[in-house]
């Protein structure tokens, strides 16, 4: 009985009232959990984001420099040279006999699950044989269902083992009666990319038209550059890194571009735009294009709804512009390939920066060097969906397009097509439906930004081409948390690299808010705060919402903006370096680190001290950042040389890291008691996964 | 049916202050505050927690996220008071949020004048609407009994919901909701 208003308690009044309370109470604590768990993600996509455009300008300024990448070796060397490498009695990790069978994919998931390693020979005969079988495919794979039952649809793997291994675990391996289909990026960011690979590779040679393999945007060495697989692969095959990495450069552009399905369903890894033609893109010769994301962020101007792309023009490495190539060159008759040398001088060095530098003024006033096909290729690895009508340039990513509900229906309907499948967008469920279901995305990579951020999934398509799609999340840990704990993990790392990110522009930004402080109190107002964050950072983030998690505020509200910076700083161990130049070296640090590795041709990691110096010109040409030569001068004598006068760069460039000053103890020690030794959360000078 | 939390305290220990026009309204703690200012304060508050869900970037958000967006700033409607704020809008898939911003002057105008039912929840409100519950006065529901009222009372909860109150709720050695102890935690959680 209700002591309230003595009435029976089950029908009383006051019973409904409180438990409508306790219900709008946690509704609302669950819709601010909701909310910060958004704005984490936000901040993880937009700093992905903004890093890929980094890197899409990195690229497309590279164009001009030829590499030695591209001289792989005949085939026949290639072999010759697998057969001389010898596998020592001691290794007890699989070997392959080709052609291979199932009891080789077999020993490999085995060996994987153990964490061991494949012997360079059998990687490099792998990825040999790889490319021979995806030679023979067309651009575009046509599949069918009538054979089995279902086929499994996968998306982006991103390098990690767990999900893929969740995966055959939850859906069984790939045989005849059980067809796959992995829709790109399998490597960069995880740490197990070239096992995937070889997993992936290994049953394509087993089963060569029930595994499919569809190109992503990541299967590109320049990306693998800045984000991961080349560092994994140096790392695990040290002096056989080079060619595997070259032979892989080959394989990757073999991958098929688009596969469709009975004739009825598109995939392709990252979108469509309004310029995309099928027809087009089965005809030319998918192999020429080996650095899709070296052509995309010269533009591409609009006029109305047309691409109009200009004279496609070839460049040789001295700058002269030879006679525009005709599109059939590139179609199936053979093509005259100017000779480009392996080795360059210093003076032709110099000559490279200049034309590089000429070409990039001339950018403006005309695009140069477009490939219509390089681009229709970028369009279909770097475009997302949207939900307006309309097709316009992917501004969050630098490359591709955002294509909106009108684009789909239009190329859906001239090709007689009743979905659009494809990867590359990280979602919270694994998945996502859009464009009144005629747009799935689907996505394999759970925890992609940090543990707990997100869940992977799979999708498996009937005969009647009716998706179904099974989700997971791969969880190291056996307690059971709760949302909250959850939320807070994936918060806590999202506003530390956004915490760093504030840190890598410090001078910028202080400059930005002194404009709003000209009597220099401190403080600003949250609306001055945000915008001038907004426009130095260039992240489209809610501000407002985050104010509280970045800076301090003062009695009256208003923004004490330097607190953002005082616990944090540049740690640049024994180094001594200029303080202007230590932040600029921490915050172009992974730009530095590509344009070292490209000019480290033998990929030993090591660099002359004239090859330092031509880094420096070349990263000021590309960034405009003015360093005088004294000061490179100086930095290339405070730094620790070999004996034979070369330095380790990427033990220089770790050295700046940004450290915390006052450790919070409490707050470490709360996540540190969330996460249960959890190796996702890196503390810096540690090396992180 | 609207609903006070103030229905729960006790006549006696409401304050009551009158109004020049003698009609009677509960009194708050005032903070000092230049009103324009803080109008467009909260305004900007409110479009800020917009844009966290506006993933376009293009000022659209979805209108089955608009719920989440009015409870993360503080108000505490229930299911039906949000359904009657968002039946005007909810047949639109998106909605412009400047369009909403104009809706919700309404909202704005209740975190300005703080009117109890969009009112954050205190603690102690909230101790008092567990102890109401607690038939027995044992200082603690019983798992059954906790399930059995957010489930079948008020505007239920999915099973989605009370597995997730469940995680963080049940003290797991006595399979009981120490309520008392569970709504300290969450406050600090907030904080």
């Amino acid at each position: 009985v209700c002591l309230l208003c003595q009435t029976w308690h089950f029908f009383c009044f006051h019973t409904i009232k409180a438990a409508i309370l306790i219900q709008r109470w946690y509704r609302c604590y669950m819709a601010r959990l909701e909310m910060r768990r958004q704005y984490a993600l936000s901040i993880f996509q937009s700093i992905e984001y903004a890093e890929e455009q980094a890197q899409l300008q990195l690229s497309s300024f590279f164009t001009f420099i030829p590499s030695d990448f591209n001289t792989a070796g005949s085939d026949v060397q290639l072999l010759e040279y697998e057969q001389t490498i010898e596998v020592p009695d001691s290794y007890h990790g699989p070997r392959l006999s080709f052609p291979l069978t199932v009891a080789d994919t077999n020993s490999l998931l085995h060996a994987f699950k153990r964490q061991q390693q494949l012997h360079a020979r059998y990687v490099l005969q792998l990825l040999h044989e790889t490319k021979k079988v995806l030679k023979q495919m067309p651009n575009i794979i046509h599949l069918s269902t009538s054979y089995s039952k279902e086929i499994t649809i996968c998306g982006d793997l991103h390098g990690k083992l767990d999900d893929l291994l969740l995966i055959f675990y939850k859906n069984g391996l790939p045989s005849e009666e059980n067809p796959y289909l992995f829709n790109g990026d399998f490597v960069d960011r995880g740490k197990n990319s070239i096992e995937i690979l070889i997993i992936l590779f290994a049953f394509l040679l087993v089963y060569p038209n029930h595994l499919h393999l569809n190109r992503g945007n990541h299967e590109d060495h320049i990306m693998n550059l800045r984000y991961g697989f080349t560092k994994e692969i140096t790392k695990k095959y040290r002096s056989h890194s080079k060619k595997i990495l070259n032979l892989l450069q080959d394989v990757y552009s073999w991958l098929p571009l688009a596969a469709i399905i009975d004739n009825k369903v598109l995939i392709v890894h990252g979108g469509i735009s309004d310029a995309t033609d099928l027809d087009f893109l089965n005809l030319f010769k998918r192999n020429k294009v080996r650095e899709p994301s070296s052509s995309s962020s010269y533009g591409r101007r609009y006029k109305g709804d047309l691409l109009d792309v200009g004279e496609p023009m070839w460049l040789l490495h001295d700058g002269v512009n030879s006679s525009p190539l005709l599109e059939a060159q590139y179609l199936e008759s053979s093509v005259r390939m100017p000779s480009v040398p392996p080795e360059l001088t210093a003076k032709e060095w110099k000559q490279v920066c200049e034309t590089n530098t000429e070409l990039l003024q001339n950018k403006t006033k005309k695009p140069t060097c477009i490939y219509k096909w390089n681009l229709f290729v970028v369009d279909i690895l770097w475009s997302d969906p949207k939900n307006q009508n309309g097709c316009t340039p992917n501004k969050f990513r630098g490359g591709g397009c955002c294509f909106g509900p009108d684009v789909t229906a239009r190329l859906l309907k001239r090709y007689n097509l009743k979905m659009l499948i494809r990867s590359h967008e990280c979602k919270q469920e694994g998945y996502e439906i859009s464009h009144d279901g005629k747009v799935i995305t689907i996505f394999s990579a759970s925890n992609y930004y940090e543990n707990g951020s997100n869940r992977g999934a799979y999708l498996k398509l009937n005969p009647d081409l009716v998706p179904r799609f099974v989700q997971y999340q791969v969880s190291k840990y056996t307690r059971q948390q709760t949302l909250h704990q959850r939320v807070s993990v994936v918060e806590w790392s999202a506003l530390k690299s956004l915490r760093e990110k504030l840190y890598s522009r410090r001078s910028e930004l202080i400059a930005a808010f002194r404009q709003y402080d000209p009597n220099d109190t401190g403080r600003i107002s949250t609306s001055e705060w945000a915008s001038a964050v907004e426009s130095v950072l260039n992240l489209a983030l809610p501000w407002r919402t985050l104010r509280s998690r970045l800076v301090q505020l003062a009695q009256d509200g208003s923004v004490e903006y330097l607190s953002s910076f005082s616990d944090l700083e540049i740690d640049s161990r024994e180094h001594m370096v200029q303080p202007a130049l230590v932040e600029t070296l921490y915050r172009f640090r992974t730009d530095l680190e590509i344009i070292f590795n490209i000019i480290d041709k033998d990929h030993s990691g090591l660099i002359s001290i004239e090859e330092f110096r031509q880094t420096w010109k070349l990263f000021n040409s590309h960034l405009k950042i003015d360093i005088d030569d004294e000061s490179i001068d100086n930095l290339a004598h405070s730094i620790d040389f070999n004996k034979d006068g070369s330095i380790d760069f990427n033990e220089f460039l770790e050295a700046f890291h940004v450290v915390n000053k006052f450790e919070n103890k409490a707050e470490h020690c709360r996540i540190s008691n969330l996460l249960d030794s959890c190796p996702c959360f890196s503390i810096p000078g540690l090396s992180g996964t | 049916m609207r609903y006070c939390l103030y229905d729960l305290v006790p006549f006696e220990q409401r304050k009551k202050v009158k109004r020049k026009d003698k009609s009677f309204h509960l009194s708050f703690p005032k903070k000092e505050r230049d009103p324009q200012t803080k109008r467009s304060d909260i305004q900007k508050k409110i479009t800020d927690a917009f844009e966290v869900f506006d993933h376009e970037c293009n000022k659209t958000v979805d209108v089955r996220e608009i719920g989440t967006i009015i409870r993360s700033l503080g108000c505490c409607p229930s299911e039906g008071e949000l359904h009657d704020m968002l039946a005007e809008v909810s047949s639109l898939p998106f909605v412009i949020f400047s369009s909403i911003l104009k809706f919700t002057k309404a909202l704005i105008f209740s975190l300005l004048c703080r009117r109890p039912e969009y009112r954050p929840i205190p603690e102690d409100v909230l101790l008092r609407a567990f102890e109401v519950l607690d038939v027995n006065k044992c200082g603690h529901l019983t798992k059954e009994e906790l399930v059995k009222y957010m489930t079948e009372e008020g505007e239920p909860f999915t099973q989605e919901e009370m597995e997730e109150m469940l995680s963080a709720a049940v003290d797991p050695e006595t399979n009981t909701v120490r309520y008392k102890d569970y709504i300290t935690m969450m406050v600090v959680d907030e904080n």
